[in-house]
């Protein structure tokens, strides 16, 4: 049995962690970079879109990508395939 | 000119009380006259490092005080000239501190000494900000793992947003990145990240590499900087990272293996 274990070498764990830590890291320098208000950002936008259209937390994403230049905000509202306004007239 | 050099890195654990030993004892062996000060008040441990701890008697929150000169609290190294340390407190009082008091003291310190490194404590709090405030370069102690790699990254935020430096819109600090506790085994069986992949997601300047390796244990054992220990491998990669900071070019050592003989290799034990 021991021999065996000495010949099965667990696989590379390395690779993951690089992976792991370079979307953590993307998504916390993006919080970094002078726009901590996009959180609460996001949470007024939803407030806002569900006054009209119900949508679940997660439908509105925001995010900030600076370029040299120009800054630009990314608003990503996902709205549901059947219309809820139509559901909310007939009830 | 004379430079504020800060050991951070925001993960505690990870070889920052003894690459600013080290670091220091290697400027000082170059010719420079330079001061080491620990920041990390309460858990005063570079004295230790260092060997002098019974040679402390005033430290440097004394000294901002104005219970002790400047003079009085700094402790000449023994075994190697230009070499100097400020010892901290051991007080549980957190606002020992002052950032008037710590500027005022760095500014007679960059009187008298070329270089001032400062032994940062762990965190990304008040104590690590003080350490890195008035810093002109920072070098980044980090270890190939997530926790410090990560933490390593917020603290260069810190330096980016909270240093004198970024606040008065001066040119930036100028970051290095230490790589400590590399264990080029477990790189290449793929367990460790490689210096490259730190390299890729934290993109600063690599100012060394320094091996996992008992010397650097036996040294704080005896409190001598591993520098002194010129036989072994961290003791080679600090003076090799020193030059670097000193401008010199040279290559990368302890990263990649050497290629041996059949012949060096069955003789290694002997050789």
């Amino acid at each position: 049995m021991k021999l065996l274990d000495f010949f099965k070498r667990q696989p590379a764990s390395a690779p993951q962690a690089r992976e792991r830590l370079q979307i953590l890291l993307a998504h916390e320098r993006a919080g970094r970079d002078g726009a901590d208000y996009l959180p609460q950002l996001q949470r007024d936008l939803l407030e806002v879109v569900k006054k009209y259209v119900a949508i679940d937390d997660d439908k509105v994403q925001v995010a900030l990508d600076r370029g040299s230049d120009v800054a630009t905000l990314e608003v990503n509202i996902e709205l549901p395939e059947t219309a809820p306004r139509e559901q909310r007239r007939s009830a | 000119m004379s430079k504020i050099v800060v050991m951070t890195s925001g993960k505690g654990g990870v070889g920052k009380t003894t690459s600013a030993a080290a670091f220091a004892a290697g400027l000082a062996q170059r010719g420079h006259k330079t001061v080491v000060v620990d920041f990390d008040v309460g858990l005063r441990n570079l004295d230790l490092v260092m060997g002098c701890e019974r040679r402390v008697v005033f430290d440097f929150v004394n000294v901002i005080n104005g219970e002790a000169r400047l003079n009085q609290a700094l402790i000449k190294d023994k075994r190697i000239d230009n070499l100097f340390i400020l010892p901290t407190s051991q007080t549980r009082d957190k606002d020992a501190l002052s950032r008037e008091g710590v500027g005022e003291a760095l500014e007679k310190l960059k009187d008298e000494f070329e270089y001032v490194i400062c032994d940062s404590p762990a965190g990304i709090e008040k104590g690590a900000v003080m350490a890195l405030y008035y810093a002109d370069e920072a070098v980044i102690v980090t270890n190939p793992e997530v926790s410090s790699v990560r933490d390593s990254d917020r603290i260069l935020g810190v330096l980016q947003s909270k240093s004198k430096r970024a606040e008065e819109n001066r040119e930036p600090v100028k970051e290095h990145l230490l790589l400590t506790r590399y264990d080029l085994d477990r790189v290449e069986r793929g367990e460790m990240m490689a210096v490259d992949d730190v390299l890729d997601i934290l993109a600063i300047r690599l100012l060394g590499v320094v091996p996992e390796d008992q010397a650097v244990l036996r040294a704080s054992n005896l409190g001598q900087p591993v520098i002194l220990d010129g036989t072994s491998t961290p003791g080679q990669s600090y003076r090799d990272a020193v030059s670097r900071f000193l401008g010199e070019e040279i290559p990368h050592r302890f990263t990649r293996r050497e290629k041996r003989g059949v012949f060096q290799r069955l003789f290694r034990r002997t050789a």
